[in-house]
């Protein structure tokens, strides 16, 4: 296998919330100070290849965006480590310079990603004339050719955010990341908030920027059908940590972590079989809270299959097949029976 | 799907005994009961337009549909389709520089439109309600639950503290919200998204209106979350005998709910029928386009297809069929707008169909 070009090493994030001064003098005089830290990510371990893309999903709060934002150099890890290329992403607090060209991030809101009182061109050029990507005089042709890549007429750069749709916002947002020359583009929802029609035309525009530009991509999403149609390897987070990663088509096919299959059973699909046209499934119970997580296995209390181990010990990931691991305590090397088998099932109130 | 609200259940009694009892259905003759092919809701040539210094804007042209008892009827379009629009006009909730500019909204033998705002407001809680899609906004965040419902009681009817405590607790608990009795005393933030939106449609459902309208209730939630809410939903209406509107424009969700859906785009329905037939035979090409455009239609890492070009701005909407810009099967006719084709209780907009397979 080819070397890993970006690594993710026993990364895990912990927000502790503000201390206010009472709490920092009773603290200072050695009393107890109870804190209520978020552990948002803990101890993720990643490798992807140059030019893969991977999926990463999970419900809100899962720790998919501070996992993107980890790798994308925006927030530091709080243990563990990114490296790009072998050289780290975060020098101490701070993202080394020279990294931040290299990986560019796409948000979901492209009314909130674009200063609405800057034309698109000067967004675009920004960055490159900061970063000498390109000289002064260079940049309106420079401008003019990621616009175009990414399906915009040239004189989109004299305009304005406001004079756009959303979809087309959006292709500003991936043309001024590209602009950048980035060999790593996050992306954190880039279609959520498009319109169906929409979405496919952006989809397809990252599946033609991806080939031609040989992109490494994170695309972070809720929307399991969309994160298979663009991703090589998915990953599954749940509260924090990965539950399942592996081949999109194995994860989609063969999910082997119970919350997994869960989830893929819980979104309305379109079957139009003869019978149904639409399956789906609830999970049962809520989301824990990142503040008090459930000890375990995060997952025990909402799985149907939960042993008391599953109470106790927090599983490790382990091989279920072809670079596809999972994490469950109830998990052999060979897949558990039943596990192979994705079944359609009827919306549970018929 | 369309017997749901035809089940004898309890509730679906008590849902017509309030129904015979209501002042519109005074002048039934005593013991007749009410035709079951007269449509509960029936909207006639609804046109809702904003008129703003850019141009009149037409978000709802002409929309006509039926809602029977019990029915969950799904509406489908992308954003300026004029989905939400058509809701809030039902409810009577379009506020200047819009306004209902033509039609007819009749509830059982009541026209709605022309309404004075004091008879609408009985209305709405008691026979119509609404769901939004953003949970937060919509619950007052410095008032408890108990409180809120409280006050969605005394809008139409005197009820003691004990009875309206014991009311809430009944339909928060029928939401599927655990522990009811204790957590009517807690404030919205205290609830996660999924939970506040369950609170709402506890308020919804507290005056047992006719009819639901919802408006994109579960886009806000995780999909988990999404697929509790609908089975509940499903569920709770079949129970209640409530006909429901699901307005979405995530096409699986709908036609995991509705049993007929209404496509809309620019203002119109440019299709509408028995969902499994629509889905699976879409006539239209916009339908045709939305259900190819899904990622689940193409294998993974393909292009997919999808439909060229943006909708339209509703102040300078094509003229003829509002589709023609950005559909292949277009000829000179689509300057002409289609009337609707209707046949096999579906109907389809469009000069050019897709055809029926054999």
């Amino acid at each position: 296998m080819s070397p890993s070009f970006i690594s993710v090493a026993s990364v895990s994030k912990r927000f502790d919330p503000q201390l206010s001064l009472g709490d920092h003098i009773a603290g200072a005089l050695g009393g107890a100070v109870e804190t209520r830290a978020v552990r948002a990510v803990q101890d993720v371990s990643l490798a992807l290849v140059r030019g893969e893309v991977l999926g990463l999903v999970g419900e809100s709060g899962c720790g998919k965006s501070t996992l993107g934002r980890m790798i994308a150099g925006i927030l530091p890890p709080t243990t563990g480590a990114v490296t790009i290329d072998g050289a780290p992403v975060m020098m101490g607090r701070r993202p080394a310079r020279k990294r931040t060209t290299r990986v560019q991030m796409i948000f979901q809101d492209p009314y909130a990603s674009l200063d609405p009182r800057m034309r698109v061109g000067d967004a675009l050029a920004e960055g490159p004339l900061v970063h000498r990507l390109v000289t002064r005089t260079a940049a309106p042709a420079y401008v003019d050719g990621w616009l175009r890549k990414v399906g915009l007429d040239a004189d989109a750069a004299q305009r304005y955010p406001h004079q756009f749709s959303g979809g087309q916002r959006q292709r500003i947002a991936i043309a001024r990341a590209l602009a950048m020359q980035p060999d790593v583009l996050v992306c954190d929802e880039p279609v959520a908030s498009l319109d169906v029609s929409i979405q496919a035309q952006v989809l397809n525009l990252f599946l033609a920027l991806r080939h031609e530009l040989a992109l490494t991509m994170i695309f972070i999403s809720h929307h399991l059908g969309v994160v298979r149609h663009v991703s090589d390897r998915v990953a599954i987070m749940y509260l924090g940590r990965i539950v399942e990663i592996g081949p999109a088509d194995a994860i989609y096919t063969n999910p082997q972590h119970p919350y997994t299959q869960a989830l893929l059973q819980s979104v309305p699909q379109l079957t139009l079989a003869d019978d149904v046209v639409t399956s789906f499934k609830p999970i049962d119970g809520e989301l824990p809270s990142p503040l008090a997580p459930p000890p375990g296995c995060a997952f025990h209390q909402r799985c149907a299959f939960a042993e008391p181990r599953c109470r106790q010990q927090v599983p490790a990931m382990r091989p279920t097949g072809p670079q596809h691991d999972a994490a469950c305590h109830l998990l052999t090397p060979s897949p558990r029976a039943g596990a192979t088998e994705r079944t359609h099932l009827e919306p549970a109130t018929d | 799907m369309r017997e749901h609200g035809r089940l004898e259940g309890w509730a679906t009694h008590v849902v017509r005994w309030r129904t015979l009892r209501d002042a519109s259905l005074r002048d039934a003759p005593q013991g007749e009961v009410v035709p079951m092919n007269a449509p509960l809701l029936r909207v006639r040539d609804l046109a809702t337009h904003f008129f703003t210094r850019a141009g009149v804007m037409k978000a709802v042209d002409g929309v006509s549909f039926d809602l029977d008892a019990g029915e969950i009827l799904g509406l489908v379009g992308e954003s300026g389709s004029g989905k939400s629009v058509t809701g809030y006009s039902l409810l009577g909730l379009i506020d200047p520089p819009g306004r209902i500019v033509a039609g007819s909204i009749r509830l059982g033998e009541q026209e709605l439109i022309g309404l004075p705002p004091a008879a609408l407001r009985d209305l709405r809680g008691r026979r119509l309600a609404m769901v939004f899609q953003d949970p937060m906004t919509t619950l007052n965040p410095v008032l408890t639950i108990a409180t809120q419902i409280q006050l969605a009681l005394a809008a139409h009817e005197r009820v003691s503290a004990r009875a309206g405590r014991a009311r809430a607790v009944d339909v928060l608990t029928r939401v599927g919200i655990p522990d009811a009795a204790r957590r009517l005393d807690a404030y919205p933030h205290q609830f996660s998204g999924g939970m506040r939106q369950r609170v709402a449609i506890a308020v919804a459902l507290l005056n047992r209106p006719d009819v639901i309208v919802a408006d994109e209730p579960t886009t806000a939630l995780d999909v988990s979350i999404q697929a509790q809410i609908l089975a509940e939903m499903k569920s709770l209406v079949r129970d209640l005998g409530t006909a429901l509107i699901w307005i979405s424009h995530d096409l699986a969700v709908v036609s995991a709910l509705a049993s007929r859906i209404l496509v809309m785009y620019a203002g119109r329905i440019v299709e509408h029928g028995p969902t499994a037939t629509v889905l699976r035979t879409p006539r239209h090409p916009y339908t045709g386009g939305l259900l190819d455009s899904l990622p689940s239609r193409t294998a993974p890492g393909q292009a997919l297809q999808q439909i060229p070009g943006l909708p339209p701005t509703l102040a300078a909407l094509p003229a003829g069929c509002a589709f023609h810009p950005r559909c292949a099967r277009a000829d000179a006719g689509c300057q002409v707008a289609p009337e609707t084709t209707s046949a096999d209780a579906r109907g389809w907009r469009c000069h050019h169909p897709l055809q029926a397979p054999p």
